[in-house]
């Protein structure tokens, strides 16, 4: 501590610099949201996409079919909802990480931990394969509806089942690996019954992407991920109880396996629903937070909030890699993470000597 | 005035063995108790029934009178507070954070100045001032203890469970942490109730003592009844002599089956180095 300086003062000074970290990666957001939004093919510059972009939400109108006209229903159709999307995964994988983490006191954990992405893989092959569907709407609705009652499946048995027997932590993530291999196994059994063409779309549909998106996709990725994150951060002090372990958590004054279940519920819910719309997008909710922690330390009142702004700036900068690496052509977002975020993940865990610190 | 009356408490994890017998205690009033005896008695385990993060197979645990059961998580952690053997530091966080957690059960809207008031007493307390804004996870065992006490402390209650507080502290801070216990009961008015495998600091310190056995209570009263060297061989399996010191009993360990040879120093053992004190050899 340095000289006599009152405690509350550098406390103050500590959550000040936390806070400029997330405004730092919140700005990090805009320039890559607003560099991927130029790659438009339209030439509309960076400034001239904000512009569109807060005229459209003003209600400007152009006259119709002229060149501003044009570039706006172009901007806010085709690339916008994709940097919604991209933001809405980034917020909702990271504070699903770092909630999975706190609930189950394991740095490993990650929003998949309970096996909701091979239980949506199963789903949507399900659809893709066989075309049974569990919506009235076939086609891409369809995948979509499957996907997200496969995923939550494997959530809600372990949900289920910890509220029938008392499952510890590392009983969960055990039985979240098993859900995974009995989904992954159900999903190889219907691939080999399909053709080639079917197998390519039924793999495809597994690596995570943002093309193709449109604002009707948006709007339940983005409901369930504004009241989740919501409800996640405003629980941050529990989970920060929870991380002294279930004991000490109690005895705090929280009532434990009630906290743990409703949490569970909504990552299930948030998760599925964006794997449900963009496929499997791993290492978010996993380098993110583990990023955080080690500017910041463990305090998820700030780890959830900057996760967040830094797995959606993670997810928009992949896209945006995704989108220029073989221009004109595309590569898949979830294909560029996995390729990124694995060697980061490697390099923190070799770096990462004790624990998690502070530096920042 | 405060009381924890456990009353004819059975425990077992599962189907499993019983690890509490048909335990009943009647604690009433201010004052510093040590819980003793032999690893895997179950002494953690009575105090975590106490607390309810364990529920008894049978029997019922009593806080002021009224069933743990009956309480409301946060009304219950803010009558009842529990320092832990060791604190887990998966994500660590600051140690001012750390105590602040201490504040949950008293958690207001906006009330983080007045916490703060409360978290500088305790770390003034514990003598941990200078450890404020460092990282949980990057102190001593002794300091790691420090900061848990200072947490129990903060958050203020009634009855304070202690499981082994004062373990990995050097002697000096061991002393400081039992006054500032004894204070507690005293001037604060607190029930004090720890986990102690320090015989002769429990003896000196507590106003009574528990001793437990295979899951039951051996022993409970004054130091002076409880800590006998009949008491300490049938307990431990120990042979000792007790004697008394300011009127509270002190325990000398016997050989305890230690051979002159066992006991002898090999031949040429030598340590030498440079020394501060010039004390040398």
């Amino acid at each position: 501590m340095s000289g006599g300086e009152d405690i509350e003062v550098q406390y103050t000074h500590h959550v000040q610099r936390r806070l400029i970290f997330i405004a730092f990666c919140t700005l990090g957001v805009i320039l890559v949201a607003g560099f991927s939004l130029t790659i438009n093919g339209r030439g509309i510059g960076f400034l001239e996409c904000y512009e569109y972009i807060i005229n459209h939400i003003l209600g400007t109108e152009y006259p119709f079919r002229s060149d501003a006209w044009f570039d706006d229903y172009v901007l806010w159709n085709t690339y916008v909802p994709r940097i919604v999307m991209g933001i809405l995964v980034g917020c909702g994988l990271a504070v699903c990480g770092v909630a999975m983490q706190s609930l189950m006191n394991n740095p490993l954990a990650d929003p998949y931990t309970v096996g909701i992405s091979d239980g949506a893989c199963f789903g949507a092959v399900a659809a893709i394969v066989t075309g049974f569907s569990l919506s009235s709407v076939m086609g891409s609705m369809g995948v979509v509806t499957n996907a997200f009652v496969g995923g939550l499946i494997p959530a809600m048995i372990i949900v289920l089942l910890s509220s029938i027997v008392r499952l510890s932590p590392a009983t969960t993530i055990l039985i979240g690996v098993a859900m995974s291999y009995i989904f992954s196994g159900l999903e190889t059994t219907i691939m080999m019954t399909a053709d080639a063409d079917t197998l390519k779309e039924a793999y495809l549909w597994q690596i995570g992407t943002l093309n193709g998106m449109t604002w009707e996709r948006c709007y339940i990725p983005m409901i369930l991920t504004i009241v989740g994150s919501a409800f996640l951060m405003y629980s941050s002090k529990n989970l920060n109880l929870l991380s002294l372990g279930d004991s000490s958590a109690k005895s705090l004054g929280l009532n434990v396996d009630q906290f743990r279940t409703l949490c569970m519920l909504i990552v299930a819910f948030l998760v599925a629903s964006l794997v449900s719309f963009v496929g499997v997008i791993g290492f978010v909710g996993l380098v993110a937070p583990h990023l955080v922690r080690m500017l910041l330390g463990g305090d998820n009142k700030f780890v959830m909030p900057a996760s967040m702004m830094l797995g959606s700036l993670f997810v928009l900068f992949a896209d945006l890699l995704s989108r220029v690496l073989i221009y004109p052509g595309e590569l898949r977002v979830g294909l560029i993470i996995s390729m990124i975020g694995a060697p980061i993940f490697l390099y923190m865990i070799v770096r990462k000597k004790k624990g998690y610190g502070e530096v920042f | 005035m405060q009381s924890v009356t456990v009353d004819g408490v059975d425990f077992a994890y599962g189907s499993g063995e019983l690890i509490l017998k048909d335990v009943t205690i009647d604690i009433r009033n201010p004052q510093l108790i040590s819980i003793i005896g032999p690893n895997g008695v179950g002494k953690s385990t009575l105090i975590h029934c106490m607390n309810r993060i364990l529920t008894p197979r049978k029997g019922t645990v009593m806080v002021d009178d009224v069933n743990v059961e009956e309480y409301k998580v946060k009304e219950l952690a803010k009558k009842m507070g529990y320092v832990p053997y060791s604190a887990n530091d998966t994500f660590p966080l600051t140690v001012v954070d750390t105590i602040l957690m201490g504040r949950n059960p008293h958690r207001k809207w906006k009330s983080l100045h007045d916490d703060m008031q409360v978290v500088k007493e305790v770390l003034e307390m514990m003598d941990i001032t200078p450890l404020a804004m460092r990282p949980f996870n990057e102190l001593s065992a002794g300091q790691h203890q420090r900061v848990m006490l200072a947490r129990g402390l903060a958050q203020e209650p009634e009855i304070l469970l202690l499981d082994e507080p004062t373990a990995n502290l050097d002697i000096r801070h061991q002393m400081d942490v039992i006054r500032l216990l004894k204070q507690l009961s005293v001037k604060r008015g607190i029930v004090v109730i720890m986990i102690s495998h320090d015989l002769n600091i429990a003896a000196k310190y507590s106003d009574n003592i528990i001793m437990m056995s295979e899951g039951t209570i051996y022993a409970v009263g004054k130091p002076v009844d409880v800590i006998t060297p009949e008491s300490v061989k049938a307990v431990y399996g120990v042979d000792t002599d007790v004697v008394l010191s300011d009127g509270r009993p002190h325990m000398m360990i016997r050989d305890h089956g230690f051979s002159e040879e066992d006991a002898a120093t090999p031949e040429g053992s030598t340590v030498s180095g440079v020394t501060t004190s010039g004390m040398n050899g």
